[in-house]
């Protein structure tokens, strides 16, 4: 596999796997604008993973449904941080915020790429995630503006931090840890990043629910 | 048969979400050309997530189809479409329809100061408005209020 085809598989596997995740808040988040807020955001998320998954399937010979489904847990390449499965809702603004933080990074270097479908790709995508970031940080602001809410969101950046590192490669983590330390307006840890390709136990049990009627489907069925 | 004949069919071809407004006035089809028999069409989706791309695509299919060409649809994913790029006559369609059209794309990063600002209410035109919730019923509206007259509305995201 090429260094290309893993880089648009690490990507479209983080915003699949993340889309999941927000996707779980469908119905139940704490009132009904945010319910729409990360529904949308979920539905996003996994048109960018399509796109993605459609530019590496070029290349490898398959399609994005077979890269998106038919792949064991250990075969994807997401980060740590969008597999924990986050039911508390200060968490789940702080994986958001840190996520969102971190992809604006990354997406600001693919944008430079002399890759043409990818930077392509990435100006697209960048227009559509600058709503998720204006949304994380009104939260983040929302959260640190009462003490409670302070308190919540601080323990859960700094309980997520090593894993948000691990989203991006070592040359722009310091971009990451001087962005979110300006927004929170103190220090992080000095901590190991949680790379990439170690995965958290709440993948499978995702993968399980995510792949099932896929499995449960005679092969090439049409939706 | 000629590309323009392609166009004028297309122009026929209602968004399946917001059906006031058509394609073509939406500015997503990028390039027609017809060449043998075949009409290429090259078109880009508002918001990639949008699941009406498959709808679109099977739309244009057909239409091209009723006018006697096989259709090769190419889908473009990249920034050269914006909500800029949504016709006057769109725009003015979407406003009748109670959806405030898009603000212009400004150079600057888009911020929570611009989003706020008071928009006009496409109801009564009042600006007295302001944003509810950044997301909508679909990816590319955002929900506001309408302190005038009281009305709540969409209004298409700047892309």
């Amino acid at each position: 596999m090429s260094e290309r085809t893993d880089l648009l598989l690490s990507l479209a596997d983080d915003e699949l796997i993340l889309g999941w995740r927000n996707s779980e808040w469908t119905g139940i988040a704490p009132f009904l604008e945010e319910d729409v807020a990360f529904s949308s955001i979920a539905q996003n998320e996994i048109g960018h993973a399509r796109a993605l998954y459609e530019l590496a399937a070029a290349e490898l010979g398959t399609t994005a449904d077979e890269l998106a489904f038919d792949r064991t847990p250990e075969e994807y390449r997401s980060a740590p941080l969008v597999e924990l499965r986050q039911l508390e809702w200060a968490r789940t603004i702080a994986r958001h915020w840190l996520y969102e933080t971190a992809d604006e990074i990354r997406i600001e270097a693919l944008k430079a790429s002399t890759d043409e479908a990818i930077a392509g790709l990435a100006a697209k995508m960048d227009r559509e995630e600058a709503y998720h970031r204006i949304h994380a940080e009104m939260w983040v602001d929302r959260l640190l503006g009462a003490p409670e809410g302070r308190e919540r969101l601080n323990e859960a950046v700094d309980e997520l931090w090593p894993y948000a590192l691990g989203v991006l490669d070592d040359e722009l983590r310091p971009a990451l840890r001087e962005r979110a330390e300006a927004k929170l307006g103190r220090k992080l840890p000095d901590v190991e990043a949680v790379p990439r390709g170690v995965h958290e136990a709440e993948l499978a049990e995702l993968w399980d629910e995510m792949t099932i009627v896929r499995r449960s489907a005679p092969a090439g069925a049409q939706w | 048969m000629t590309a323009e004949a392609v166009w004028e069919a297309l122009a026929e071809i209602p968004d399946p979400e917001i059906p006031v407004i058509s394609l073509v006035d939406l500015g997503v089809v990028k390039d027609v050309a017809v060449d043998a028999g075949t009409a290429r069409v090259e078109f880009t989706p508002t918001f990639m997530g949008c699941p009406a791309l498959e709808v679109m695509r099977h739309a244009m299919e057909q239409k091209i189809g009723e006018l006697g060409l096989d259709a090769e649809i190419s889908v473009r994913l990249d920034d050269s479409w914006s909500t800029d790029d949504i016709t006057a006559a769109g725009r003015e369609k979407l406003r009748a329809a109670g959806f405030a059209p898009p603000a212009p794309r400004v150079a600057a990063k888009l911020d929570l100061v611009q989003l706020q600002r008071g928009f006009r209410c496409p109801y009564c035109g009042s600006t007295e408005t302001k944003l509810e919730n950044l997301f909508g019923p679909t990816p590319c509206r955002s929900i506001r209020y309408c302190e005038s007259c009281r009305q709540p509305f969409e209004q298409f995201k700047t892309l």
